[in-house]
């Protein structure tokens, strides 16, 4: 059964490299050969979107691809948003905690992933494209409207941080 | 300062949003096997032989199990609650096993146990096992698994019937007699999965040289775990911790006890020696996590002519799944909550639980109390169109009255004691919903302007209460330490409602320190081991007032030790800045760590009948739970072509007694409501004639998204609760359970066909049309 493959990757800026079975999703890759476990896995067939994380800076579902297909790629987790530490948080997570758009927090990681990016492209974003920009993953806790809020808040702040 | 009742930010946050916070998934232990089972792919079936001899010689796999190497062990569940002290009532107990035995009860039940080097070989060495089953007839429908002749889900039984529970208040064949208007209908509410996002999951070690076993758990009660654990391991309760970490939302389903992955990881661990894993996968979730939810009623309400209710009469059926662990708890929460907020005089009520072929049924979100709502409220529906009564109206005039309290409605509720609400007021709910949602400007001009537009646009209005906060206790420890921080421990655990702020609100206000001062732990039984859970919307009733009482017994001690040590007495001492000063000569003043050092002295003596450091434990037992309630109002828009619904506004008034943290509980509230409105239109578990799941996946199954779930604007009332000193109430379930009898109400607003009624629930869009197309045939040939 020994099929194992040798996968460097850059993570969160850092090189990393670790062997692996060719069979194994890069979800389980980052969490459990990386020990990247800020990724969470909520079902494994590319709907929750729990796994989200970036992948040559476009958010992607890290349980649809395997390890072995991140090779030579650059991919950036939740880890990586506050690499100082909870105490220095990256303003959207500051948004998220000011709204309170996160409760059981399992799928935060994943939303926080796929709105960096949505927001540096849309930095003034209406509340529907935040919607469809949330569409694609699933929180069982929030109801979303906070977490709305939460993105709302973020982009105001650097709209105003930006006019000032 | 007041902390309570702050919109305060969680303290647990930034481990969250960082990738930092441990979920059990994240556990990683030196020389872990991982675990997976095989489960049956058939709904009913009687076991031949499970023949493992190849799944055993797989390379890299370290133990397989089936029901008959478990020896001793193998041995059905404890019955978690044990049914309700009724006249009258029947009760079979019939809990799950471990691994299935000689026979097979539902799809999804584990048969064997895997145990290898990764969790992929686990999987592949499961396909090498050889299971020869004879199939047997399905009980899927409840109503057929009742007819003579059924096939039998426990063979010992005589038929499917799990319980019967018969409870009456009143007399209802005379308030029927007297009635001017009886109003029957039969409603059907189905199934479906609380689907948190993360999956159950287990890790157990043994430590052979400390003799110790550790587990994390995906549970919302570890305490209990560990004291069952002990008990079928054969080891002392402080041999074994259980923690229940980050959990990634819990709804109920993570507290049934013991799911048989529970039972067995553990186990197997010891016996290898080998820290073991297992974390469900989210097709294992669709058919091992209990789900909830199958009813029918045939309910029938005696009213008079001006509307007012003078009974109500109902019987239903119940799906309990294949075993019924959890006792009674959902159908005794639908009997129970149908009364609602009304003063109901009569009234009849028996349910029989069902055995089915199905996945076992316990709590989710609401418990049974939607079921109950939707049968008063849609009764209610058909009664106010019968007697050509306003639908507010109609529940204003049936409305217990604000001095009625405490109101008796003489039947067993779900913890065994009488129903008794404690305290509410309920017009001005309405008044404050119908106000928030635009009522009488929406039904006068807008609703009217929007049909002449051709569009289908209709609104509704529903009441509910909610049983919550009930017993046993709980119990917190309140320590504040040399540092001065402050630590606050307790029993129950924790899947998001944010109890590392709210219970640091309540110890920070007592001991005059900020909330981001107090640390929390819940859910580690080293730490803490006597406590039952976190379920029926108690956490922060019950857990809250033991947090209360342990901190105002360290203020208590901090003033005593501070009167000492300032040579002033208690009564001119004032908590403080961060510690005790004197209240007239602020300057002499002593801080809570130095307190906490005196309190625990290196030298000299603690005085006899003390006790060191600045500590108490404290337990709060209520000896009946509170009773929230609300109105939930909403305005709808359906596509009649497409039956696609659109909700375009959603109102929330809710009354949980004192409210600790608004931000808070409106996050409870919008979560409820999605996942409310998720139960009504999106989630049903479709299983066929053989009691196969068919649409076991996220593709399938759908839940609200952020496009499907509306703003909700949420208002508070209070109505402190006297049975607790926070005069609070639980909110986790509020905003669940009226959402399906309210959206049905508000559809058939928005349709507006004459004689259409909505009796059934999930609907979905080609249930929906099927359902107007009947009633448009039928009005044609009329």
């Amino acid at each position: 059964m020994s099929d194992r493959h040798t996968v460097r990757v850059t993570v969160n800026g850092e090189p990393r490299v670790a062997e692996t079975e060719a069979r194994t999703l890069l979800s389980d890759f980052l969490r459990h050969d990386l020990g990247l476990t800020g990724t969470h896995v909520g079902c494994e067939h590319g709907v929750c979107g729990a796994c989200t994380i970036l992948f040559d800076g476009e958010p992607v579902r890290s349980c649809l691809l395997l390890a072995v297909q991140a090779e030579g790629r650059t991919i950036e987790t939740v880890e990586g948003l506050a690499p100082d530490g909870r105490d220095h948080l990256h303003p959207l997570q500051e948004a998220f905690r000011e709204t309170h758009g996160l409760q059981c927090g399992f799928c935060t990681p994943g939303f926080l992933m796929t709105l960096v990016p949505f927001l540096e492209e849309n930095p003034d974003p209406t509340e529907h494209e935040i919607r469809m920009a949330l569409s694609g993953n699933l929180c069982r806790c929030t109801g979303y409207q906070h977490i709305v809020d939460a993105v709302q808040l973020a982009a105001k702040k650097k709209t105003d941080e930006g006019g000032a | 300062m007041r902390l309570v009742g702050r919109r305060v930010r969680r303290n647990e946050d930034p481990r969250l949003l960082t990738g930092r916070a441990l979920f059990v998934d994240d556990v990683q232990r030196p020389g872990m096997l991982h675990v997976a089972f095989l489960r049956s792919p058939f709904a009913h079936a009687r076991i031949n032989e499970v023949d493992v001899s190849m799944a055993r010689e797989f390379p890299g796999v370290h133990a397989v199990y089936t029901a008959a190497d478990l020896g001793d062990y193998w041995r059905p569940g404890p019955l978690l609650v044990p049914p309700p002290p009724v006249e009258g009532s029947v009760f079979h107990e019939r809990t799950q096993v471990p691994l299935a035995k000689d026979k097979i009860r539902h799809l999804g039940e584990p048969v064997a146990m895997i145990v290898a080097d990764s969790r992929a070989l686990a999987e592949d060495a499961s396909d090498r096992i050889f299971l020869d089953c004879e199939p047997l007839d399905a009980v899927v429908d409840l109503e057929r698994a009742l007819e003579p002749g059924a096939p039998l889900v426990h063979d010992d039984l005589d038929s499917n019937i799990a319980a019967l529970v018969p409870q009456r208040k009143g007399d209802y064949a005379s308030a029927r007699e007297r009635a001017d208007v009886v109003i029957r209908r039969r409603l059907v509410y189905d199934r479906g999965a609380s689907a948190a996002i993360e999956n159950r999951g287990v890790v157990a070690e043994w430590d052979r040289l400390t003799e110790r076993l550790m587990i994390w758990d995906t549970t919302q009660a570890p305490i209990p775990i560990r004291n069952g654990l002990a008990s079928m391991l054969g080891l002392s309760e402080s041999q074994v911790r259980v923690v229940a970490p980050f959990v990634g939302g819990g709804f109920g389903p993570k507290i049934m006890m013991f799911y048989p992955e529970e039972v067995l990881v553990p186990w197997a661990a010891i016996r290898l020696d080998r820290p073991l894993k297992w974390i469900e996968d989210r097709s294992e979730n669709f058919v091992a996590t209990t789900q909830e939810r199958g009813q029918i009623h045939d309910a029938e309400i005696a009213l008079t002519r001006d509307g007012r209710i003078l009974g109500v009469k109902d019987s239903f059926l119940h799906d309990t799944g294949a075993y019924d662990p959890y006792g009674l708890t959902v159908p005794l929460n639908s009997q129970c909550t149908l009364l609602g907020p009304y003063d109901v005089p009569a009234y009849e009520s028996e349910f029989r639980a069902v055995f089915t072929t199905k996945t076992i049924v316990t709590p989710y979100r609401g418990a049974g109390r939607q079921h109950g709502v939707f049968v008063i409220e849609r009764l209610l529906d058909a009664a106010s169109r019968e007697l050509g009564i306003d639908r507010i109206e109609i529940r204003r005039r049936n409305f217990i009255g604000p001095d009625d309290f405490p109101y008796a409605n003489e039947v067993i509720y779900q913890d065994a004691a009488p129903l008794v609400y404690d305290s509410g007021n309920y017009e001005p709910l309405l008044d404050k919903a119908k106000e928030m949602i635009g009522w009488e400007k929406f039904v006068a001009e807008k609703q009217p302007r929007l049909r002449a537009e051709g569009r289908h646009v209709g609104i509704g209005i529903v009441a509910y209460v909610e049983g919550t906060g009930i017993g046993p206790y709980e119990g917190a420890r309140v320590q504040v330490e040399p540092t001065g921080r402050v630590s606050v421990v307790t029993g129950v655990g924790t899947q998001g409602q944010g109890h590392y702020t709210v219970l640091a609100q309540i110890a920070a206000e007592q001991l005059g320190v900020g909330v981001s001062d107090v640390a929390v732990v819940t859910g580690d039984t080293d730490q803490f081991h006597w406590g039952s859970g976190t379920f029926a919307s108690r956490g922060a009733v019950v857990a809250g007032n033991a947090v209360h009482a342990a901190a105002k017994e360290v203020r208590h001690r901090m003033l005593e030790l501070a009167a000492k040590h300032l040579d002033a007495p208690v009564e001119e001492l004032e908590v403080a800045d961060g510690g005790v000063r004197l209240i007239a000569d602020p300057e002499r003043h002593i801080d809570r760590g130095q307190l906490a050092s005196l309190a625990n002295p290196l030298r000299g003596a603690v005085e006899p009948g003390t006790e060191p450091g600045l500590e108490a434990t404290q337990y709060f037992g209520p000896y009946r739970g509170a009773t929230a309630s609300g109105v939930h109002a909403a305005i709808v828009e359906v596509d009649p072509e497409t039956m696609l619904v659109e909700v375009l506004d959603y109102v929330v008034v809710h009354d949980c007694g004192k409210v600790l943290n608004p931000l808070l509980v409106d996050g409870q509230v919008h979560g409820g409501v999605a996942q409310g409105l998720g139960n009504a239109f999106y989630e049903e578990l479709v299983y066929d004639d053989e009691g196969q799941l068919l649409n076991a996946s996220f593709m399938d199954f759908l839940l609200p998204t952020s496009l499907d779930v509306p703003r909700v604007k949420v208002g508070h009332l209070e109505t402190p609760s006297p049975l607790n000193e926070l005069g609070s109430k639980g909110a986790g379930e509020a905003g669940a359970i009226p959402t399906a009898a309210l959206f049905v109400q508000a559809l058939e607003d928005a349709l507006a066909i004459p004689g259409f009624e909505i009796r059934e629930i999930p609907l979905h869009p080609s249930r929906l049309w099927e359902l107007v197309r009947a009633a448009k045939g039928a009005e044609e040939a009329e």
